[in-house]
């Protein structure tokens, strides 16, 4: 099979059953690869109602077949399972080396099934594969584990590890790889530390070959070269994407105090630039990309250096603003501490901020946080904060389950500020007056997330307050975003540097030798986002309704308090308004279920 | 002449060995690739690309003289037009795959250690400067280096 390993490696850590299966075709031909195979296996394998930290669950590790072929950012690889922040499908992707590793050793699934019974991670060198015990490794964070595994394996190896966060179940606890990439979404480091699966090692050396490697170099060239040429490339080569963070704080749509605000007064001492003057030692690739958005940075605190990748823009948003932790060294220190315990800087942000606004509140005092003022702005609240949810200690406890169980749990009106949909914390961008990306959070398919659709561009463009015809953007976008994910490349060559669109089906057939068009993909993709739909109403099939899409109460209680949005809020009408048109557009009935004229258009 | 670099540039991409084992083997393989990318990480987190720089010690030592710097090509043959796998480029030290009996001396004694054996041949392998992957290094870390000039 050209372009893709061919296999797919089970492994069972209940029964330590190792098997190779073939990739089945029909898989391959409706569902290309990546989130695309997840969504499929999961959706197949997985039973109803089974508890996402037990045995039942499984993790589905899946690259796409551009995956480490000659294609700008052809690093990207899909951690998917049933999510424990959201009870439903979730996925996260990931980049670095390892989707390209996976490819190499002659694969392109890994299914993790079962729980071990002691703490074991999975080496994988072509096709010798082991279960092998982990036992020095436990408790050990993220990065160090990671350094440890390549001291003991050779450097060679291609390493995906949880921290102490994912070794204790942690809501939105992480898998990183690379020193600094993280599959960040919907928990499922958590997954893993429920399975006692510390990390997977991985070594290739196979090659990949495919159907037309003269062509494949042709346009493979050409798309590297419409890369560098663009005009924005040089400023992504230097700050990625915190230069992000300078835009969004102009357009009012930086989380800023828990969504109180969506501009952070200190914004300038956060940015790209000063990062490029402070903390900025080198730029750091994922395979295959020319844009290099990764910063590896490093700070001073108490006398010791760390080094980290970052912030990104997510990070500066979710605690930068979100925290208000608005000095670049502490947020750097920051984003080393979630790295290192394995906590999603989005997630772990944005709970934080919740924790932060209740104690402004009064909701939790001195008494709960073991004697800290936990304020908006201290590094020292944040830290300890992190560090009581990687252990769940005390707050952490509550804390470690995400914002909306435990704004449930703590009542007193705290979750009309717990900012979330469908049980995923929102990502870095205030969308009160931005009804295209508000619309593309609440309708997300694995909660909210701003990767799916990131149409606030879209907002700025045809204007923020207008709210007909949203719908038809988050659409396109919720259908074109997924196919990079689905193909195994990074999305942001087409986004940030506007690599055309028409390479991706040209490469697709030149090196898997099949013959798809633009239109085809964008139906597999549709046929995705339904498939994921159908999953989340199958798990809440008593209860499901239009109410799973809906904001937190924030978004049409309280109106943005300061910067270039302040005052504005959404109508709770508008916002059903929203859902009825998306609804509508996409073949919905009115609660959001997908018609039975829709799921046989999608042959589902 | 040969490739060099500029290290500080390096973001660890791996483009330049990607296309090489696309241009030379028609295939995708950094493991053969005719050079190399060590990662310092977590500290310093810095990148050490690895190139042939054809000091031509390869040659010196193969026990069956497989190894040459084949004559100067005339001016107007010039590199950027010719075809790597048809025998290399002005400035490079080839294997003659007939000659080579895969003893592996040339890779052991490679002051850079940037000739690999691979198990897919016993021929090893090596930069022969065709330059494809100075053009697809976005950061702009390879470039060729000619003391004559």
């Amino acid at each position: 099979m050209f372009a893709y390993g061919g296999k797919i490696l089970r492994v069972n850590l209940s029964n330590d059953k190792i098997s190779i299966e073939p990739l089945p075709e029909k898989l391959v031909s409706d569902y290309i690869g990546g989130r695309g195979f997840s969504a499929r296996i999961l959706y197949d394998e997985l039973k109803t109602g089974i508890d996402p930290l037990g045995a039942e669950n499984k993790i589905v590790v899946a690259s796409g077949p551009l995956s480490g072929l000659f294609v700008p950012g052809a690093g990207k690889l899909t951690f998917a399972s049933k999510s424990p922040a959201t009870n439903s499908y979730g996925d996260s992707n990931i980049g670095g080396h390892l989707a390209s590793e996976i490819k190499y050793a002659g694969y392109d699934v890994i299914i993790i099934e079962g729980i071990s019974d002691k703490p074991v991670y999975l080496y994988i060198n072509n096709d010798k594969i082991e279960i092998r015990d982990a036992g020095k490794y436990c408790g050990k964070g993220a990065i160090t584990t990671e350094e440890m595994l390549k001291r003991d394996l050779g450097k060679e190896f291609e390493i995906a590890v949880i921290g102490p966060a994912g070794e204790n179940k942690v809501k939105f606890a992480c898998i990183s790889h690379d020193f600094g990439r993280q599959a960040g979404r919907t928990g499922i480091g958590a997954v893993m530390g429920a399975k006692n699966l510390k990390a997977i090692a991985v070594r290739g050396t196979l090659s990949l070959k495919v159907a037309d490697p003269d062509k494949l170099l042709e346009i493979g060239k050409k798309a590297f070269a419409d890369c560098i040429k663009h005009p924005a490339w040089k400023l992504w080569l230097d700050q990625g994407t915190a230069s992000v963070t300078n835009w969004s704080n102009q357009q009012g749509s930086f989380p800023t105090r828990n969504f109180q605000s969506g501009f952070f007064e200190d914004y300038q001492k956060i940015s790209g630039d000063v990062m490029l003057k402070e903390t900025i030692v080198n730029n750091k690739a994922c395979f295959g990309c020319p844009m290099a958005c990764g910063k590896y940075a490093r700070t001073r605190r108490n006398n010791k250096e760390y080094y980290v990748e970052g912030p990104e823009y997510e990070t500066a948003a979710m605690i930068g603003g979100d925290c208000a932790i608005g000095n670049i060294h502490d947020l750097t220190y920051a984003n080393y501490i979630c790295d290192e315990l394995g906590i999603d800087t989005i997630s772990g942000g944005s709970v934080a901020a919740f924790a932060m606004e209740c104690y402004e509140k009064g909701i939790i005092d001195k008494k709960d946080t073991g004697g800290v003022e936990l304020k908006f702005g201290d590094i020292r609240a944040f830290e300890h904060i992190m560090n009581l949810i990687s252990r769940r200690e005390g707050i952490g406890n509550l804390l470690a389950d995400g914002v909306k169980v435990a704004a449930e749990k703590l009542g007193k009106g705290s979750a009309r500020f717990a900012m979330h949909v469908k049980g995923l914390e929102i990502s870095g961008y205030e969308s009160r007056r931005a009804p295209a990306m508000l619309l593309s959070y609440m309708t997300c398919d694995i909660g909210a997330h701003h990767n799916r659709a990131w149409a606030i561009t879209h907002d700025i463009a045809v204007g923020r307050d207008v709210f007909a015809g949203k719908s038809k953007r988050v659409i396109e976008l919720q259908h074109i975003r997924p196919i990079f994910d689905m193909l195994g490349t990074c999305r942001l060559q087409w986004v940030e540097l506007e690599l055309s669109l028409d390479y991706y089906p040209q490469l697709i057939n030149v090196t898997t030798g099949r013959n798809y068009t633009m239109d085809e993909l964008l139906h597999s993709s549709e046929r995705v986002w339904n498939l994921n739909r159908l999953f989340l109403i199958r798990e809440h099939k008593d209860n499901f309704g239009r109410h799973f899409d809906y904001p937190p109460a924030r978004v049409y209680e309280n109106g943005v308090q300061t910067g270039p949005t302040a005052g504005s809020k959404v109508k709770k009408e508008d916002i059903d308004k929203l859902l009825d048109e998306y609804y509508q557009m996409r073949g919905w009935d009115k609660n959001g279920r997908p018609t039975p004229e829709k799921l046989k258009e999608l042959g589902l | 002449m040969y490739l060099d670099v500029d290290a500080t540039k390096c973001t660890g991409c791996r483009v330049c060995l990607t296309i090489c084992s696309l241009y030379h083997f028609k295939e995708i393989n950094p493991k053969k690739a005719a050079l190399t990318i060590d990662a310092t990480f977590p500290k310093p987190g810095k990148y050490e690309p690895r190139v042939c720089n054809q000091c031509g010690i390869c040659a010196s030592v193969c026990p069956v003289e497989a190894i040459s710097l084949p004559a100067r090509p005339q001016p107007d043959q010039a590199v950027l037009a010719g075809d790597a796998r048809s025998g290399g480029k002005e400035g490079a030290y080839i294997i003659d795959s007939e000659k080579c009996n895969g003893c592996g001396e040339c890779v052991r004694e490679c002051p850079t250690q940037v000739m690999f054996l691979h198990e897919d041949s016993s021929v090893p392998i090596k930069c022969d400067l065709c330059k494809e992957c100075i053009p697809v290094c976005a950061p702009g870390v390879l470039f060729i280096k000619d003391e004559n000039k």
